[in-house]
């Protein structure tokens, strides 16, 4: 029995690691830059990179096959993704102090995602995704105290600690939503008003392995299609669906292609310059009229699907090792952006610490801040309430109902 | 500049009108619900060009029931927008698209195929407001026909006023009259929250009367306030959308009786008008609630919860009593059909009970 748990788990091991392993067996990935630009005090100001290659679905051209990364960029870049792994590591020790609750879905493993698409989108775009979204409340704009006090439920959380981890909002991010989903088509809705005001922006809606297969997706695209939405819908396929591997839940693991008559890209979500350039690609697509697409960013997951999950149960410890020590998206970057003079191994060096130190204190308020006043469950129910009281758990208490916040989407 | 004796009496009889009783304008026109619908809608497209509409055969067709006669080919494929049957998709656009800076009508053909899209109406559209502690609203219409037609069977029929407006978050109004209909339709769409919009499709071609006021481009009614469609003193009813209809017709019969009902119409489910209801039973101190849905969880148990936690309880002379529509799937044989909505029969015999007379 012990053998046959092992074949099955060495089968499920390679076919993982083959699926986020873009390359053929020889791995032809250009590690070295083959252009760069002045030299300036030890370091170069850009440097080009090969993009990992793509899968195309009902499209001719790629992507751009190479990716000119200025310095500032490279440490941009790599401050971001360093942030979002700090920060998904310390919600997993404040869950285990129990000073988060419910839910807690983390990130790690797909920095390059967020903030490889971040890097392409114009102020017009938005984006909206699933409850795996603290990377991406991070890079559309909310402070990683925001961030932080929002899981522990305090006052200076994204929401002020009524929605929790899944429920992060800001300016042209829709959340964090908590129906496996529902997002899509409430992404391609704001694509639709995009498109409608003429405002330029397109819609980046994500989405995981798991939900790939919900039915509101195909409807989602089908108006998409029919209505030439700017929309990008994106599956970040960490290979599992909770406990459920890609095999397992999908007829077709080919995510990229499930769009069937919507175009479709496979792209290496463990190379943030990849994702970088598949995104401008699809900006210019999309706002030239063209209608949607449907992008599979293949990548990984180091935590469990939550942390109710060990996260081991479904696949080896091995497996999530050999993604970590060779395919790790922020260990790759590093290694591009030194081989190629743009930054140094001390400058990193001390983003590091000045990362570990933001997130620290970051962690401090998040626990030692309040909760907001009880009184304030009543606030914000409505815009524009029509009743002030709020019934509450007896009719002899009732509560009133307060407007408080700043609306960032009012209209 | 003189007035003429007649605009005084239309202005004022315009003013009664929106508070007291449709029935006692000096009014100028008849207009069906389909057409105060349809006025509704293309006043507010005409308004604000961020309002749009979208469901199945709406633009084309002129609507499965007429309600959009026109509208198409007035604003066009941008503003009025025909959508594949996939309610919980479209139910989705539609509530991204509130959130990304429009002002959509989301019409269900009727609210039955709402329950496809319920976690759109529910979850996408009116918690959003809350979770985001008010960075991101949501001003979305979900509009459409609700509750019993005639034959249409156990999957057409049903009543979604209970499940709809037991949603903070949400506010839930259902017609009546086109007074009704109209100043509710145009309110709900310049509310910046989520409206849900029970209208009812045997009303559709109802014809009622209407003051010039209601004919005009800017009228509204406010949310969350019932009306008085009939002033009594013996017995308290209180309905919502046809029911109105069938709790007049009881009145009328009863009047004949010498027993005088206050019929009020409660326009709005969410916010509920618990004043005005108060107020009357305080006044009356008896209640009948009258409605279509089943009873179980309705809104007469909601009426009745609170009208015994209020004052008024003290004024009761007698339990209140609902009618409701019948503890069963509706049935498609006609005669059982009718057996399981309530007729006038029904509410008259609930007054006699509550007032103890034969």
């Amino acid at each position: 029995l012990l053998r046959d748990e092992i074949k099955i788990k060495t089968e499920m091991l390679s076919k993982i690691v083959r699926a986020v392993v873009t390359q053929s067996q020889s791995n032809k990935r250009a590690l070295a830059p083959f252009m760069t630009s002045v030299r300036r005090g030890g370091t170069v100001t850009e440097a080009t990179f090969q993009t990992q290659p793509y899968k195309l679905h009902r499209l001719d051209e790629p992507p751009s096959t190479t990716s000119i990364c200025s310095r500032d960029d490279a440490l941009l870049f790599y401050r971001q993704m360093q942030i979002i792994r700090r920060l998904e590591s310390a919600s997993s020790n404040l869950y285990k102090e129990k000073a988060i609750r419910g839910f807690c879905h983390l990130y790690s493993g797909q920095e390059a995602i967020c903030v490889g698409v971040k890097a392409a989108l114009r102020s017009q775009d938005s984006v909206i995704t699933a409850y795996r979204d603290h990377g991406w409340a991070y890079v559309m704009g909310c402070s990683i105290v925001s961030i932080m006090a929002e899981l522990t439920g305090r006052t200076q959380g994204v929401a002020r600690g009524k929605g929790g981890s899944m429920h992060m909002y800001t300016k042209n991010f829709y959340g964090g939503n908590g129906i496996v989903g529902a997002q899509v088509p409430v992404g391609a809705g704001v694509a639709l008003a995009n498109k409608y005001l003429e405002n330029g922006g397109i819609c980046v809606a994500l989405y995981g392995d798991g939900a790939a297969n919900q039915g509101q997706l195909y409807e989602a695209y089908n108006m998409a299609k029919l209505m030439s939405l700017p929309a990008v819908f994106i599956c970040e396929n960490n290979g599992y669906g909770m406990g459920t591997s890609v095999d397992r839940a999908s007829a077709s693991t080919n995510y990229y292609t499930r769009g069937d008559y919507v175009p479709g890209i496979w792209i290496d979500g463990m190379d943030v310059l990849s994702v970088r350039e598949a995104i401008r690609y699809c900006i210019d697509y999309c706002t030239s009229g063209k209608g949607p697409l449907v992008l599979e960013v293949a990548t990984y997951r180091y935590h469990g699907h939550s942390m109710s999950d060990p996260g081991t149960s479904y696949r080896t410890r091995d497996e999530i090792q050999e993604v970590r020590q060779t395919r790790d998206p922020i260990m790759l970057f590093k290694d591009h952006i030194i081989g190629a003079d743009l930054v140094t191994a001390d400058e990193l060096k001390k983003i590091d610490n000045e990362v570990r130190k933001e997130v620290d204190e970051a962690v401090k308020i998040a626990k030692t801040d309040k909760e907001i006043a009880v009184q304030e469950l009543a606030t914000d129910v409505y815009l524009n309430p029509v009743e002030t009281t709020i019934r509450g758990t007896t009719p002899f208490d009732p509560y009133t109902h307060r407007r408080l916040s700043k609306v960032a989407n009012l209209h | 500049m003189a007035i003429s004796a007649t605009r005084i009496a239309k202005r004022l009889s315009g003013v009664l009108s929106q508070s007291f009783s449709t029935s006692r304008a000096a009014t100028a026109s008849q207009l069906t619900v389909r057409d105060a619908l349809n006025s509704a809608l293309d006043e507010e497209m005409e308004r604000d060009e961020t309002v749009f509409l979208m469901g199945e055969e709406v633009a084309q067709y002129d609507g499965a029931y007429k309600i959009s006669r026109g509208l198409w080919k007035k604003y066009g494929d941008k503003r009025v927008i025909d959508t594949p049957i996939t309610e919980s998709g479209f139910a989705g656009i539609a509530v991204g698209a509130a959130m990304g800076g429009l002002r959509p009508v989301c019409e269900f053909m009727t609210f039955n195929f709402s329950m496809q899209a319920i976690d759109h109406v529910v979850n996408s559209a009116s918690k959003t407001f809350y979770m985001s502690a008010g960075l991101i609203h949501v001003p979305i219409v979900f509009r459409g026909p609700n509750g019993a037609a005639a034959g249409v069977g156990a999957q057409h029929s049903q009543c979604f006023a209970s499940w709809y407006s037991q949603c903070p978050g949400l506010k839930v109004v259902s017609p009546y009259s086109s007074e009704d209909a109209k100043g509710l339709l145009k309110a709900a769409i310049r509310d910046p929250d989520p409206v849900v919009v029970l209208e009812n499709e045997l009303l559709y071609g109802t014809s009622f009367d209407v003051s010039d006021e209601v004919l005009s481009k800017d009228f509204v009614l406010p949310l969350g306030k019932a009306v008085v469609e009939r002033e009594g003193q013996h017995i308290t009813l209180v309905a919502h959308s046809r029911a109105v209809m069938l709790a007049l017709e009881a009145a009328t019969a009863l009047a004949g009786e010498g027993v005088e009902c206050e019929v009020i119409n409660l326009r709005s489910l969410r916010p509920l008008d618990e004043e005005t209801i108060v107020k009357s039973v305080i006044k009356t101190h008896n209640l009948v609630t009258v409605e279509q849905g089943w009873p179980q969880c309705g809104i007469g148990s909601e009426i009745c919860a609170r009208v015994v936690e209020s004052p008024a309880y003290h004024y009761l002379e007698s339990p209140v009593i609902r009618v409701t529509g019948v503890d069963v799937p509706m049935p498609y044989a006609k005669s059982l059909e009718i057996a399981c909505i309530p007729q006038p029969h029904d509410v008259i015999k609930a007054v006699k009970k509550v007032l103890k007379i034969k």
